[in-house]
């Protein structure tokens, strides 16, 4: 009896050994969760133009916009060791338009002049580095005091077997409500604000990327995009002035399906010099027709300060459905003044500064990077604009 | 076959045949925060005054439409 119960104790310890030894085969990761980076962005935004929707492609299109940016992103291993992230960002706009206080044409009178957006997001994934794999899920909002909106989106991404390859898919929906805010030459009696009805606007979309190291030095990405939308696609507050000096509210088609295409790709240039590119092809059935295209070169100054000059060319066919102001005939079904879909180039340039020391900003190593950006902005239609950015990173 | 898409398909399969296996103690330049293939957090304001003063949108790693009162 003594000998079969020693046995069976002796089975038993050697069980737990070999599942110990499991365990301890897989690489530690600290499972508790922790905060693995905070970013916080602050920009401004300023622009000027004479060719404003609002008063039918003809006026002031002055406008500043205040952004700030908060994303915390939270890192937990499981028992698996797969990596759970979850990211909160919460985004805050407050702008001035002088085109939207023209919407009941009393300057700097009307509630239009000014506008908060409050846009929050949480992202949550779960990533398997073993396999390769990452499946993730999204939600987001947009407030505004005439448009709001509510995301989701799931996606899925998987590395090829060297690991130098990355395949992903996601699809988003976007369910949106514009709120019916017409001229007020257009309205019907004296509705209050918050009377107005709302209408749908829904997009459907999709994308496929596939990413690929191509050397020790340069890696590139390929994206297609697919949305489909539905619903009331312009401004209702937009004026159009006909031929004969009649006035409409804007009127687009009811759908809009859009195919843009990118291939973006990263070269570092010796130890120094790293040239990052972009192209774009966008096509739409609305007629809009675009191409972007990008260079920025970061030049590492140190290995913790870089310069970063970029220049962005954008060119774009305008809509079929757009005419300037007083050239749109009665007989139109569709019709726009909106400049923002004419036919246009653009060109946009300026440079960064980027500081990331190993001891953090000012000795403080929890401030780990902090980044300036500046451009401007013009557009070949009067249009023209600058932006400055800082992204403040805290680990 | 129009002669850019003939040239577009003529570069991009030199690029792919001319991929190489890069382990990952050879990914040093790889890593580095500004090889990243996509847009910085920096550059998500720039992305968003680009999407309503412009037509085109999307295949940047940002929305291609709805969301937001943009085009």
């Amino acid at each position: 009896m003594r000998k079969i119960c020693l046995v069976l104790v002796g089975i038993y310890i050697n069980m737990l050994g070999a599942f110990a030894q499991a365990v301890d085969s897989l690489p530690y990761k600290n499972r508790k969760l922790k905060v693995e980076e905070i970013n916080f962005v602050s920009s401004y935004y300023h622009q000027e133009g004479n060719n404003s929707a609002v008063t039918g492609g003809i006026g002031t299109e002055k406008l500043s916009d205040y952004s700030n940016t908060f994303d915390v992103k939270l890192v937990k291993y499981d028992k698996l060791n797969r990596k759970r992230n979850l990211d909160i960002y919460v985004g805050v706009d407050y702008y001035t338009s002088a085109s939207s206080d023209k919407i009941d044409l009393q300057a700097n009178s009307s509630a239009s002049c000014e506008d908060l957006r409050v846009y929050p997001n949480v992202s949550w994934s779960i990533e398997n580095e073993e396999k390769g794999t990452t499946v993730g899920t999204n939600i987001s909002s947009s407030i505004e005091s005439d448009y709001l909106s509510f995301g989701f989106s799931g996606n899925f991404s998987k590395k090829t077997a060297d690991k130098n390859g990355e395949f992903g898919i996601k699809g988003q929906v976007y369910l949106d409500r514009v709120k019916l805010v017409l001229p007020i030459e257009l309205r019907d009696g004296t509705r209050d604000f918050h009377d107005y009805d709302k209408t749908p606007r829904n997009t459907f979309g999709a994308t496929l990327s596939y990413s690929q190291i191509i050397n020790q030095r340069l890696q590139m990405m390929m994206m297609i995009d697919v949305a489909y939308q539905k619903g009331f696609l312009g401004l209702p507050f937009h004026r159009v002035y006909f031929m004969d000096s009649t006035l409409k509210a804007e009127m687009l088609p009811s759908t809009r399906f859009k195919l843009p295409v990118s291939l973006r790709a990263n070269y570092f240039l010796g130890n120094k010099i790293l040239l990052r590119s972009f192209y774009r092809f966008y096509k739409d059935d609305w007629g809009l027709k675009a191409h972007t295209m990008e260079l920025e070169i970061p030049v590492k100054i140190t290995p913790f300060f870089s310069f970063s000059p970029f220049y962005r060319f954008y060119t774009q066919q305008g809509i079929d459905y757009f005419s300037p102001y007083r050239s749109h005939a009665l007989t139109d079904r569709f019709f726009s003044s909106n400049y923002d879909l004419s036919s246009f180039d653009s060109h946009f340039f300026g440079a960064g500064l980027k500081i990331d020391p190993p001891r953090g900003i000012l000795g403080n190593k929890h401030w780990t990077m902090i980044e300036l950006r500046y451009g401007h902005y013009k557009r070949s239609n009067t249009l023209s604009s600058d932006i400055v950015s800082m992204n403040l990173k805290f680990k | 076959m129009k002669l850019k898409q003939y040239i577009s398909f003529v570069v991009i399969s030199i690029v792919m045949h001319s991929c190489t296996t890069v382990k990952p103690y050879q990914k040093t330049r790889l890593n580095d925060s500004e090889m990243e293939l996509s847009i910085r957090k920096i550059q998500k304001a720039e992305a968003s005054f680009q999407s309503y003063r412009e037509g085109a949108a999307g295949a940047n790693g940002g929305k291609a439409g709805g969301g937001c009162g943009c085009n």
